[in-house]
């Protein structure tokens, strides 16, 4: 056992997080996540450039990582500088265009933007309930139906689709000129959009893609679980740095016991919630990756909520500003329960495995 | 004992619900129920209706205007008005400064500004916060020194929610330097026009803009302008802070909160069925609602208990602790129901384009956020229970 990271992704993880802390401050942040088109189009060009997205995809689909770890370590970086880029579409899409045997080389070199369209507003976390049907016509397809924010879908070039087709589900490649997307911002930054098929002229890219989705979901939960963990990291780390400053009564408010105690229990859920990342990454892609997937995303809903209203509620007035970088953290950390599925929903997937 | 509502109780409830229904403007309960920002008109047309029938200044005794109801009243008024939704009093000038005027504040005082908060030509803000002094409120700073007939008052109040729509603002000054803290602080009225103060905005979590500093550069007022004496304005904040506990545990906002709960989980659809129907959803509804059908008790029996004493003591602390973390888990489960459909900006996606998920719910992930103010406000939840602890437990 070794729970060390190879030098590679430590190299990573340290050229990553030194980049975002000069280029990404989070006034900068701030002000990008919350303006059309809700991230910085030159960063992202610059996090490409760093290789970030290569780091995704396996060494088959042409890149150079692609594991739960490559995954964790990119993703953990980016949720310290609470990074709103559209990088969780481009992971979700390279796993869906490797599972298919696609070419990716636009989509790891960023010339091409791809998004994926998976949540429908009845059918928010379930691949099972989705009602966008796909219909054969010619030699293609066309799809109707509407999905629903679809995260980085403001500035795709592309959207991938999740469709039924005969009894089964299937993905589809919907160039977004061929279609009606309205992009908007996001109550914690960066930016997703609704995307309404109407007949709407789609590639086949994967027909029998249940599993292939089922795999980009996994990879997009270690990812967002990843995500939080940095997040919860930094928040954690502030908070703990002000009760040391905040004077209130003549001394620091970390004297008083119940503030202490409280900025312990968080530390032992941010360490939990780290854990239970590390497994599900460590089993991404195994037969039970959809499982430890689940455990992951349900410990860090509560954890990720434990840490952002006791950061608020432990700061007093201060963090309730929008001037003030836990604020914008603590809404992060609120807000990504509701994707890929939220607390409640994971805790009844592991609640499944009882039955049997 | 016994539980129920009085004959008279009845009909009094009856009385409000006909008067809501009748009075409350559509245009006003649909701006209260979509939740988002109130603007100054909707509040102030509000408080005139309630004050041309009499009802504006609940808590005031009924030679000062109010209408003199009993604690089930004011708690039955309360519940139908959130009920309604109706806006929420705003309560600086009639239930913060009203009351203090009435104990504490001169003849002339009480004559001239009473009749001024309710026909609403003066809308007040409170000036008790600093950036050094919050839980330890009497560390404040802000200088208030005699000059003539004149205090020139030098410092800075921060967090003074709707101070940019205020004409006056009531402020804690530090009037004696020398002397332990508490004892050296005045309560003083300003009026916001005077030349040398400066309010700036603050936006808060979700966007919103009802807080701001409040910067003072030799602001001169009147030596009349002091509530009660000199060097005696502790007594007063105090007062303040714990009189003003009337729907302190907000359980009429939690019972409307609950409702909008319910009716999204009927809308929101999961696994194919309405979200009302997942055991594990229902049950964090059913939690809350037990909560808060024991806060509703809870609450009448300490109404009670106040109106006995003549005064609320210590244990509305725990009407606030309690009341306020029930609230912010039913705005919790709001968001949670929407589930993706509260992701969007509020105004990003409406109606009018792409609207999605129930009704009026755009605001929901952005009044959850801001609710979290609930718990740090007017004494945060930990200041709360280190009252209950040395007054109860005598720690
Ligand atoms: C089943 C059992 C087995 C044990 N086995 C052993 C053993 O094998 N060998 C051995 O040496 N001892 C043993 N102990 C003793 C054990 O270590 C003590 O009970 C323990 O250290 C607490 O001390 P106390 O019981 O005197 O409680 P106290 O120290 O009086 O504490 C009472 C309460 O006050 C709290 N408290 C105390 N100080 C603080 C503080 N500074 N801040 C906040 N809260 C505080 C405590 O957490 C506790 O809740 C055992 C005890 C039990 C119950
Ligand atoms: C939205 C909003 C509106 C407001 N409106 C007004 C207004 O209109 N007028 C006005 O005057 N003020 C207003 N306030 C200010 C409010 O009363 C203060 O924020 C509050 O008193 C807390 O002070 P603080 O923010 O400085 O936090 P601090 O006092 O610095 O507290 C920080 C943390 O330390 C904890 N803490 C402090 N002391 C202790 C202790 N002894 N033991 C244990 N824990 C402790 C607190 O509970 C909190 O968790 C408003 C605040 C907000 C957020």
């Amino acid at each position: 056992m070794d729970f060390n990271l190879t030098e590679d992704r430590q190299m990573l993880a340290d050229t990553l997080t030194r980049f975002l802390g000069e280029k990404y401050p989070v006034e900068h942040r701030i002000k990008v996540a919350y303006e059309a088109p809700y991230h910085d189009p030159a960063l992202w060009d610059q996090l490409v450039e760093l290789g970030v997205l290569y780091a995704l995809a396996p060494e088959e689909a042409g890149g150079m990582g692609g594991s739960g770890f490559d995954i964790s370590v990119v993703f953990e970086a980016l949720g310290k500088a609470l990074c709103p880029e559209p990088v969780l579409g481009a992971l979700m899409s390279s796993r869906i265009l490797a599972a298919a045997g696609a070419d990716q080389e636009a989509l790891l070199t960023g010339a091409t933007k791809y998004a994926v369209g998976i949540t429908e507003i009845d059918a928010p976390y379930e691949l099972d309930q989705i009602a966008t049907v796909a219909t054969a016509k010619g030699d293609g397809f066309t799809l109707s139906g509407r999905k629903s924010t679809v995260y980085g879908g403001q500035v795709a070039d592309v959207v991938l689709v999740a469709a039924k087709h005969g009894d089964g589900l299937a993905v589809f490649a919907v160039n977004v000129n061929d279609v009606n997307v309205t992009g908007y911002g996001m109550m914690d930054g960066g930016g997703a959009a609704e995307v309404l098929l109407d007949d709407t002229l789609a590639t086949l890219v994967l027909a029998d893609a249940a599993a292939a989705l089922k795999d980009a979901v996994n990879a997009g939960i270690v990812a967002l679980c990843a995500e939080a963990v940095g997040a919860m990291d930094v928040t954690h780390a502030t908070t703990v740095d002000y009760l040391k400053q905040r004077k209130q009564f003549g001394i620091p408010i970390g004297k008083f016991q119940v503030l202490q105690h409280r900025a312990v229990d968080m530390l032992t859920e941010i360490e939990q919630a780290r854990s239970i990342t590390i497994k599900a990454a460590a089993e991404l892609g195994g037969v039970d990756a959809s499982r430890y997937a689940s455990m992951a995303k349900n410990m860090i809903g509560r954890a990720a909520r434990l840490v952002a209203e006791e950061s608020i509620q432990m700061h007093g007035g201060i963090a309730m500003t929008w001037e003030y970088a836990v604020s914008h953290y603590a809404k992060r950390l609120i807000m990504l329960d509701a994707q890929l599925g939220d607390t409640d929903y994971h805790l009844s997937q592991v609640m499944k495995g009882y039955a049997a | 004992m016994d539980l129920r509502y009085s004959k008279e109780d009845l009909a009094f409830r009856d009385e409000v619900r006909a008067f809501l229904a009748e009075h409350l403007p559509e245009e006003i309960s649909s701006a209260v129920r979509s939740g988002g920002e109130l603007t100054k008109a909707t509040m102030e047309d509000w408080h005139a209706i309630l004050n041309t029938r009499g009802w504006l200044a609940t808590i005031w005794p009924k030679e000062f205007g109010g209408p003199g109801w009993s604690p089930v009243q004011k708690h039955i008024f309360e519940e139908e008005c959130c009920r309604a939704y109706a806006p929420r009093i705003v309560p600086f000038g009639l239930n913060m400064l009203g009351p203090v005027l009435i104990k504490f504040g001169s003849k002339e005082q009480q004559d001239h500004y009473l009749p001024r908060i309710l026909d609403g030509t003066d809308w007040w803000c409170q000036g008790y916060s600093e950036p050094g002094a919050g839980s330890d409120l009497a560390s404040l700073k802000t200088r208030a020194e005699r000059d003539g007939d004149e205090w020139v008052i030098n410092g800075q109040k921060t967090w003074t929610t709707l101070g940019q729509h205020a004409d006056w603002i009531f402020c804690l000054c530090r009037t004696d330097p020398d002397v332990k803290q508490q004892a050296g602080i005045s309560f003083i009225l300003v009026d916001m026009a005077t030349p040398g103060i400066e309010v700036r905005p603050i936006k808060l979590i979700e966007g919103g803009h009802e807080v701001n500093e409040v910067f003072f550069t030799d602001v001169r007022v009147p030596i009349g302008n002091l509530v009660g004496e000199e060097n005696k304005g502790w007594t007063i904040a105090k007062f303040l802070l714990t009189h003003e506990r009337t729907g302190i545990a907000g359980v009429g906002f939690s019972m409307q909160a609950l409702e909008e709960v319910k009716a999204i989980a009927r809308k929101t659809m999961r696994g194919g069925k309405p979200l009302i129907e997942d055991p594990l959803f229902a049950a964090r509804i059913a939690q809350a609602e037990i909560d808060l059908e024991a806060m509703k008790i809870t609450n009448l029996r300490m109404l009670f208990k106040a109106q006995e004493q003549g005064a609320p003591g210590p244990e509305t602390s725990l009407l606030k602790i309690k009341g306020t973390v029930i609230n912010q888990e039913l705005k919790d489960l709001a968001r949670r129901a929407l589930g993706p459909a509260a992701a969007p900006f509020p105004g990003h996606v409406s109606e009018g384009n792409l609207m999605f998920g129930p009704a009026d719910t755009e605001h929901n992930a952005g009044r959850y956020f801001n609710n979290r103010k609930t718990s740090i406000f007017g004494g945060s939840n930990e200041i709360q229970r280190n009252i209950v602890t040395k007054t109860m437990l005598e720690l």
